[in-house]
């Protein structure tokens, strides 16, 4: 016990090289990953909030900052990150309240959905961004 | 004689639950139902305004009931942010000091980032009369 005297005792997740892959587990590391990667990613809109709270100047700097392409792969990554954890996050909620989609073909199709509805959400959002 | 189901040893130890666990995940989720419609109102809207560069931009910030909702909106997204990331921190990091320290990081973050983006949106509400 002494070489842990500084290593709280309780039980750690298993990292991913523990899991079998399958598709309700991609989705299950694909939420936490996409909540770490919105983390990052609302320093983004904070930069541009307090951006257009200081002045035309430093807005335009924030502006074209976004505008950049290393910008705009930041927020397309975004947009991904939120379409995924929003629909996942919603299956997370029926989870919990109704208790329903335990099943584990139901899981699996649910996961399957998620993903697919990330990828037109982002593609709905860049259109609307692009096009309308 | 302890009426308690632990034993002893257990009791010595003092590893039980935090006792804080039923709190966070209701939080969490009450905070996830909020995002459920902040969501997709601000990156509808957020698409909008910053197409119009600053005029546009403050234009839509300054609109009272747009203020409103842009404060309840970080302030729901803030603290399911810290909330998630305390899980993420507490799932992998065992040494006490570094998961602490990075605990007391994401609370000072998480708070920053809300003080800061919420008194923008209420500087250009107020200054635009």
């Amino acid at each position: 016990m002494a070489s842990q005297q500084n290593a709280d005792p309780r039980p750690l997740s298993p990292h991913l090289q523990q899991w079998k892959w399958h598709w309700t587990m991609a989705a299950s590391i694909s939420h936490r990953v996409s909540g770490c990667v919105l983390y990052v990613g609302t320093v983004l809109i904070a930069a541009w909030a307090i951006s257009a709270a200081m002045g035309p100047e430093a807005y335009a700097t924030v502006e074209g900052l976004l505008l950049s392409w290393f910008g705009q792969l930041a927020l397309f990554g975004f947009t991904a990150a939120i379409s995924y954890h929003f629909a996942n996050g919603i299956r997370h909620l029926i989870w919990d309240g109704p208790g329903a989609g335990f099943a584990p073909g139901t899981a699996s199709a649910v996961s399957v959905f998620n993903f697919a509805f990330a990828i037109l959400a982002t593609v709905g959002i860049w259109s609307l961004v692009y096009f309308v | 004689m302890s009426n308690s189901l632990r034993t002893p040893a257990a009791q010595v130890r003092g590893l039980g639950a935090a006792r804080e666990g039923t709190t966070h995940y209701i939080r969490q989720r009450v905070s996830a139902i909020a995002l459920i419609f902040f969501v997709p109102w601000f990156l509808f809207s957020v698409i909008q305004a910053g197409k119009g560069g600053y005029e546009a931009a403050t234009a839509w910030i300054a609109s009272p009931l747009n203020a409103i909702l842009l404060v309840l909106a970080l302030g729901a997204a803030f603290y399911h942010m810290r909330l998630g990331m305390q899980t993420v921190v507490e799932d992998y990091i065992g040494k006490t000091s570094t998961r602490q320290a990075l605990l007391i990081l994401n609370t000072f973050v998480s708070v920053g980032l809300f003080a800061a983006t919420a008194l923008s949106v209420l500087k250009i509400w107020i200054s635009a009369g």
